[in-house]
């Protein structure tokens, strides 16, 4: 009970709520939800597989996003970058017919996510140094990058043949997992690490929370909302590379479409508040997993793809809903005053009665 | 006496928690410039806003030649003939003099505006005002100081009974304020009443007829100018009477400073926010920062700690010549500071005690070198004791502390960092007074045993008195006088802010 009470006072409680809401819901009308089942060479599969799979890239953009939303800035243009990153790896690798890479397939990654790094220092060149505001500044790459991305490719869907190239977002030969779970793992595991053994919390909250005050204690501002957009555009760039991989070619046009509004909305159902200051990257996490397994559950009962962002919409309505404090007080409120109303209506009958005595 | 041209009665203004106006009267007659006078806070612009519209009044009356009259809106005020030309000049810099000057009720001709007519009275009504320049050129092509005139000329053609002046000195140099005072004097010939706002004393006893004082909200009394010595008028606005003033001095046992000089500074300045300024601190002393608000106590604090950087003069810190860039550079040197705004620049609200008290340290540390928690906690744990910090616990978010609480935990994040030097800006500023008194005495203390160098800077006198071993007092953005010793006193002080005059 105590353990109760303490969870759900932490920031975690209602992220996790949602989510096993979700499952429940799915365990109960998606048959074989919870079936998971082994393939001849090893590889599992089965729903639950498939979510955490599909995931992943949403998790990495969310983990970089959070940092973002934290300080109070937003960044717009993940979805681009994570073209141009596929761009940049795909075109590198080629897609020569023979399935031959024309460049190692480790130096093209490393280069995606390189590219990916610049996008996000220049993202952070312009919010931090030149103080153009967040949602300006990102948007420029937001429409940019996906032209970019269509240089590279010279305009073409560069399909990749390469066989290797399709481990990333697929099994290696004999493990149970897809590797992007691996990738997404380590992501999650070096933030944590920095959380634990460096002061970008600390300082990446304080800027959220007050700019000035932190500069007055010696905090280096302009820094600090550079490194964010940077570690944001590197998120993104290894997004790119689990992008491109799952269709094994690059395509500027659709590759990371709208991510960048999920990727938001994970941090948001995280309980992040896109005011900056406090964050929590385990919420922006789980928010990323929820979103997924809401698209997968709805696959799952027939919707359509175009009509999905309906579903969406109102699923996150609901969820919003319940994490808004207004919304929360005038529940309270309303529930009050129910209270009350219920007690007059007995002293009423009581009075009845005691006037019939 | 004459009727009055505007009568003020019984003012109040309220905004949520607080009183800005209560019961106040206000006076002008025709051909008369009259000053508002009060540190910030103490409702002058309230005062005006209520008169020209932009704040509706909660109480009183105002007659203008004995109508009453309620103004909702500025235009309104300005159709009863209160005209207003504010600090910053609000004209459109890409329109020319002529059509900033009759914008919205441009003489027509046939339906169509009258161009002609336009510039040829735009440079009449300049005229008068003894500006000869081009009024077919854009606005931008002239200095702010034409703007202005630019400005009163435009105020003054709405046929404007009154004409109020807010602070319409402080970005003109000497020759264009002396042009100013030469139109100001014209146009009080013709009849015209005139409130004047300035921080500059000099220029209030140059030009004003009368003056009246407000202090939080209140009247303090309205005063012939040559009546009051400046003495007594800054006596009136700080709220304390010249012989508490004289005779409250000599508290405890005040540190001694060593010979040992820590920081120097010669001549100091910033464009726009410090003329010139010299200091001394040497280790193991008090030095105070004296002088009313805006005379550039705290910009000389902040050019000390590196948030605006000197570009006049130089600085030295231990005998070493030092450019400072940035707070950092500053704590390199074993500088800490406590701002004057708690809240803006002092407390990051959402965080804890504990994350509020090692934030400078750890940002001193650097991003990498992460203190750990264990650590923290101590620290956190020490300051709180010795401060007597009150909290529920050192997790509690600084902004569920009280004022004085939160002062002491932002003192605590420089005490962590173990400076040498430790700037104090209205340390005691909104504190109950049992709070007031530790603060004071902890700088003293610091000062003695651990030989550190406090700056500290506060509006309240008395307190300056009992802890300050030196005082620097400044006027008009440069210091005025360095006072030692039994030169020490709330009335020295006042003397010293005065200036010469007194």
């Amino acid at each position: 009970m105590e353990m109760l009470k303490k969870f759900s006072g932490s920031s975690l409680f209602l992220p996790v709520v949602a989510l096993t809401v979700l499952l429940i819901f799915n365990t109960l009308f998606v048959d074989g939800f919870l079936t998971i089942q082994m393939t001849e060479d090893g590889h599992l599969y089965g729903r639950l597989v498939d979510i955490l799979n599909r995931s992943c890239s949403l998790i990495i953009l969310a983990l970089g996003m959070t940092f973002v939303i934290a300080t109070s800035g937003i960044d717009i243009s993940v979805g681009a970058v994570v073209a141009i990153s596929a761009a940049v790896v795909c075109t590198l690798i080629g897609g020569r017919g023979d399935g031959v890479a024309e460049m190692p397939m480790t130096v093209a990654m490393l280069a995606a996510v390189g590219v990916g790094v610049l996008c996000g220092m220049w993202n952070g060149l312009l919010v931090a140094k030149f103080k153009i505001q967040a949602v300006v500044a990102t948007l420029i790459l937001m429409t940019a990058g996906r032209g970019v991305a269509q240089l590279m490719t010279e305009g073409q869907i560069i399909t990749v043949y390469y066989k290797p190239f399709e481990y990333i977002a697929g099994f290696l030969p004999n493990m149970p997992l897809p590797t992007n779970i691996f990738i997404a793992l380590a992501m999650v595991l070096l933030v944590a690490v920095l959380m634990k053994k460096t002061s970008i919390g600390l300082f990446v909250q304080s800027v959220g929370i007050n700019p000035t005050a932190a500069r007055y204690a010696g905090i280096n501002v302009t820094m600090v909302i550079f490194l964010v957009y940077a570690f944001s555009g590197l998120c993104a760039g290894v997004s790119g590379l689990i992008e491109s991989s799952l269709i094994r070619a690059a395509d500027a046009n659709n590759a990371g479409l709208n991510m960048e509004m999920d990727a938001i909305l994970a941090v948001a159902l995280g309980g992040t508040l896109l005011s900056g200051g406090k964050f929590y990257v385990g919420g922006s996490v789980i928010g990323a997993i929820t979103i997924q397994t809401l698209t997968t559950t709805m696959y799952a009962l027939g919707v359509s793809a175009d009509q999905l962002p309906v579903v969406k919409a109102a699923a996150v309505i609901i969820i919003c809903l319940i994490q808004s404090k207004k919304a929360q007080e005038m529940f309270d409120k309303w529930k009050a005053s129910r209270h009350s109303q219920q007690k007059n209506d007995n002293k009423a009958v009581f009075g009845k009665a005691v006037k019939q005595l | 006496m004459a009727q009055a041209l505007l009568e003020m009665r019984h003012i109040t203004k309220e905004f949520p928690g607080v009183r800005a106006l209560s019961n106040v009267d206000f006076t002008l007659h025709a051909g008369e410039i009259h000053s508002l006078m009060g540190e910030n806070g103490a409702g002058k612009s309230t005062l005006v806003k209520v008169l020209t519209g932009v704040y509706p009044r909660d109480g009183g009356t105002v007659f203008l030649n004995g109508k009453a009259i309620n103004p909702k809106t500025p235009k309104d005020a300005q159709d009863c003939g209160i005209s207003t030309v504010y600090q910053e000049v609000n004209l459109c810099s890409n329109l020319t003099v002529a059509e900033n000057i009759f914008i919205g009720r441009e003489p027509r001709k046939f339906g169509m505006i009258d161009w002609k007519t336009i510039n040829q009275r735009a440079a009449e009504l300049l005229a008068k005002l003894d500006v000869h320049i081009d009024v077919t050129k854009t606005l931008d092509n002239y200095s702010v100081a034409l703007q202005q005139m630019i400005a009163i000329a435009r105020a003054v053609d709405v046929d404007a009974k009154i004409l109020i002046l807010d602070e319409p000195t402080s970005s003109l140099n000497e020759e264009e304020t002396a042009h100013l005072f030469k139109i100001m004097r014209q146009l009080q010939k013709q009849g015209l009443g005139i409130i004047f706002i300035s921080h500059f004393l000099d220029q209030i006893y140059e030009i004003c007829d009368h003056i009246t004082v407000l202090r939080n909200g209140e009247l303090v009394g309205a005063y012939e100018t040559a009546k009051l010595p400046r003495l007594e008028l800054i006596a009136k606005m700080v709220g304390k009477d010249l012989n508490e003033v004289k005779d409250m001095d000599n508290f405890a046992e005040k540190s001694v400073p060593s010979d040992e000089v820590f920081l120097e500074a010669k001549g100091i300045g910033a464009v726009g926010k410090l003329n010139e300024v010299d200091v001394q601190i040497h280790k193991g002393e008090v030095i105070g920062f004296a002088g009313l608000l805006g005379s550039g106590r705290t910009e000389t604090a902040e050019l000390l700690f590196g948030i605006n950087e000197i570009n006049k003069g130089s600085l030295s810190i231990n005998g070493k010549k030092l450019h400072l860039k940035n707070p950092m550079n500053a704590m390199e040197q074993k500088i800490g500071f406590c701002p004057e705004d708690r809240k803006l620049s002092g407390i990051i609200g959402d965080l804890s005690v504990r994350e509020n008290i090692i934030l400078a340290m750890q940002a001193k540390d650097g991003i990498l070198r992460h203190i750990p928690y264990e650590e923290q906690v101590k620290i956190a744990d020490d300051c709180i004791k010795l401060l007597r910090i009150k909290v529920s616990s050192r997790e509690q978010l600084v902004k569920n502390l009280s004022g004085g609480n939160q002062q002491k935990v932002i003192i605590a994040r420089w005490l962590a960092t173990q400076p040498d030097l430790l700037i104090l800006d209205e340390p005691t500023r909104g504190i109950d007074v049992g709070t007031k008194t530790e603060i004071q005495k902890m700088a003293i203390s610091l000062a003695k045993k651990k030989g550190m160098a406090v700056v500290f800077i506060s509006s309240e006198m008395d307190e300056m008195v009992r802890t300050c071993t030196k005082l620097v007092v400044m006027r008009d953005r440069r210091k005025v006088a360095e006072l030692t010793g039994s030169d020490i006193s709330s009335d020295g002080v006042m003397k010293a802010i005065a200036g010469g005059a007194a």
